[in-house]
């Protein structure tokens, strides 16, 4: 032998490290579960061990006077979602929920549309800065800004009065279900902060869709004689729509569980969180409040798999 | 021989079921735990650090060494589910709470024997229904108000004399309707305040107890209701929004407690406060405790505080509300004056009906509705149902 055991050069350095680091090396089974059960665990005891002690719940019901909890299975609770009063709040809500998300997506198609094409070095920041800086503000302090803006003696009202188009807005307000006594108290007003609000999580996901597009796909489009509205419909929304997919599903359930800001503007119609909240925390029925949280995750399991057969994930 | 048995075996079952209520209820005080935790409303329990001139629980701290820790409560609800889930000494309660807690076994009979100041008591309060079942008292006066008018000054040439301009549509003194303009509690306990308004208005209903309604009268309040959802733009649930909505949102007459009165006046809104002549309905508040308080010698020691020293008169000032011991009005104990406490509505006492909790069996009737459905029919009548 002239090749000498390359090992025995090396000092033999025994101390525990080494020896965990050659176990380790030896089996690398045992590193990939020692890495992965904590976030295993995490996910699931303190992740989903939590929504399953919530569902458990709404499988019990309270007695109504002590406020005390009945420890036995019924499906009372859920029945109790379907008196007109409850169902009512869940209509409101996934209605505010579905005109929220339909007007952000239309609002925020063209801005990441041009952030996407047309955006080019110093407006690429400009553009990231005005959509992200919402975000970096505290949530209550854009609602109570709202709530001061949309307020009867507030600066829209004031700015409408010097525009002599007061007319315009009162006409509005007169309106039924969508009026009221000044836009803060109307259900206008609840949508508009909605729509301000998730803004930012709607143009994000389309802006990241649009740029995945190549833009040589329109060209051809366009050589091949589309109109620019056809393009749009039969190539570019087609493509995008996993990013819009992607907004909405964070602006539907988002206004599926928001409780603050229906609670400050608006007409104190309850929306489902604020159900939620209310009977939680303050009547103490965690059953019907864990039974109106199951409302959300169901909805959003119908709304992902509408949106499935559509197509929307196809091209993920 | 036989009946003779018999009359002996139900005299003493009798006895020991008198013998068990009695030892649930402390017979001395012991040596204080060195600590006590207390349920409170915002504001109630104050040590001086919102303000240094308002403290009334340090002197209680270096006299029994009972730490004070505190879990404030935003509603009556709230409060029975924490003392559902347990942990805590006191509560203090209001009636539309503390009746809930007493059936639910959530409080223990207090001895009044071992409460000293207990005979500085306002009469008026010692045996208070919402306290007091079947002779057996289950908590400490501690505070009570009004729940008044709050209006503005500047949309009423007089003052309002009645509720109808927060339920009715009527044109006010500056010639506009109160449409839009006037604000209700967005509590099930509302309700209260519409049957208390048909007392007066609809007599015919024969509504005794403005917390007892049987099903016809309750429906009559809920229309009432129905219509006042028409006036009203926006309910009342945060005492610092509907400030605001005085301020920036034109509102001019609410149900509200002196507390919101206080600070518009203090900001220069032009706003007053009537107890109209309907009367109004009021909240009145107990100091319970728990029924298995881990530090009943502490609460019993802050049993004797609340009612002897400052607390009284500072907290009425404070919250503008009255004291349960009339002397604490008077004597100088705080910095309460009598021309304070019958503006915060001493005197007015005969018109107040207090809060207390709806019950099916109930006293001036046979059937009444119960405060569950007052619960989901409020949030019905909020709705537009």
């Amino acid at each position: 032998m002239t090749i000498a055991d390359p090992r025995a050069a090396l000092p033999r350095t025994d101390s525990a490290a080494t020896r965990v680091s050659d176990v380790l090396w030896r089996r690398p089974t045992l590193l990939l579960v020692l890495l992965l059960t904590p976030p295993v665990l995490w996910l699931g005891i303190i992740y989903l061990g939590s929504l399953f002690a919530l569902l458990l719940q709404s499988f019990f019901s309270i007695d109504h006077f002590t406020g005390l909890i009945n420890y036995e299975f019924t499906l009372r609770t859920y029945a109790e979602l379907f008196t007109p009063t409850n169902f009512d709040i869940i209509l409101r809500t996934v209605t505010m929920a579905a005109c929220a998300t339909l007007a952000s997506a239309i609002i925020a198609f063209p801005i990441a549309y041009y952030a996407a094409r047309f955006a080019r070095g110093r407006w690429r920041a400009v553009f990231y800065i005005g959509v992200m800086m919402p975000l970096w503000s505290s949530y209550l302090v854009k609602i109570y800004a709202w709530k001061l803006i949309l307020a009867k003696e507030g600066i829209l009202t004031w700015a409408l009065e010097k525009l002599h188009l007061l007319w315009l807005l009162e006409a509005y307000l007169s309106l039924p279900v969508v009026g009221g006594n000044s836009l803060s108290v109307s259900p206008t007003g609840t949508f508009i902060v909605f729509v301000y609000v998730w803004m930012p999580f709607m143009i994000l996901p389309i802006q990241a869709a649009l740029e995945r597009v190549p833009a040589s796909m329109l060209e051809a489009s366009g050589d091949l004689g589309a109109r620019p509205g056809q393009t749009f419909r039969h190539v570019l929304l087609p493509l995008a729509l996993p990013g819009v997919v992607a907004g909405s599903i964070f602006t539907f359930s988002l206004t599926l569980g928001d409780y603050i800001i229906p609670q400050i503007i608006g007409t104190s119609r309850l929306f489902i969180g604020q159900a939620v909240y209310q009977h939680q925390g303050i009547a103490g029925n965690i059953p019907l409040a864990a039974a109106f949280a199951v409302v959300p995750i169901v909805i959003m399991g119908i709304y992902l798999t509408i949106a499935r057969r559509m197509g929307a994930f196809d091209a993920l | 021989m036989k009946t003779q048995f018999l009359t002996a075996v139900v005299a003493s079952f009798t006895a020991a079921s008198v013998a068990t209520t009695s030892m649930a209820q402390m017979t001395e005080i012991g040596e204080g735990e060195g600590e006590l935790s207390i349920v409170a409303w915002a504001g109630y329990i104050e040590r001086g650090e919102t303000d240094p001139a308002f403290d009334w629980v340090t002197g209680f701290e270096e006299a029994t060494g009972c730490m004070v820790s505190v879990k404030t409560a935003n509603t009556s609800d709230e409060m029975v589910a924490l003392m559902n889930e347990g942990g805590f000494d006191l509560v203090t309660a209001s009636g539309d709470a503390s009746l809930r807690m007493i059936a639910g076994k959530r409080v223990q009979a207090i001895n009044t024997d071992l409460v000293p100041s207990w005979s500085t008591v306002d009469d008026r309060l010692k045996d208070a229904p919402w306290h007091t079942v079947g002779g057996v008292h289950y908590g400490v006066p501690y505070m009570w108000g009004p729940n008044v008018l709050m209006y503005n000054t500047e949309a009423f040439a007089e003052p309002p004399t009645s509720w109808s301009v927060v339920f009715e549509e009527t044109t006010l003194g500056d010639g506009e309707s109160n449409a839009g303009r006037v604000q209700a509690y967005d509590g099930p306990i509302h309700i209260a305040d519409a049957a208390l308004y048909l007392m007066t208005h609809q007599p015919e209903l024969g509504i005794e107890d403005p917390y007892e309604l049987t099903q016809d009268q309750y429906d009559a309040a809920l229309d009432l209701l129905r219509g006042q959802r028409e006036l009203v733009s926006r309910y009342w649930h945060d005492a610092f929004i509907q400030i605001d909505d005085f301020k920036n949102e034109g509102m001019v007459a609410s149900g509200s407690w002196p507390f919101q009165v206080n600070l518009l006046k203090a900001d220069s809104v032009p706003v007053a406060s009537v107890i109209p002549e309907e009367g109004a309905t009021g909240w009145a508040d107990t100091t319970m405790l728990h029924a298995d308080s881990e530090h009943p010698n502490c609460a019993y020691m802050w049993f004797e505080h609340q009612l002897s020293s400052n607390l009284q008169s500072d907290l009425s000032v404070w919250f503008g509300a009255v004291p349960s011991v009339p002397a604490a009005c008077s004597d100088g104990r705080g910095m309460q004056t009598q021309e304070g406490c019958d503006a915060n509505g001493l005197d007015q006492f005969e018109k107040i009906r207090f809060w207390k909790t709806p019950v099916t069996q109930c006293e001036s009737q046979g059937e009444c509705v119960p405060y569950y459905r007052w619960v989901s029919d409020y949030i019905g009548v909020i709705g537009g149902r």
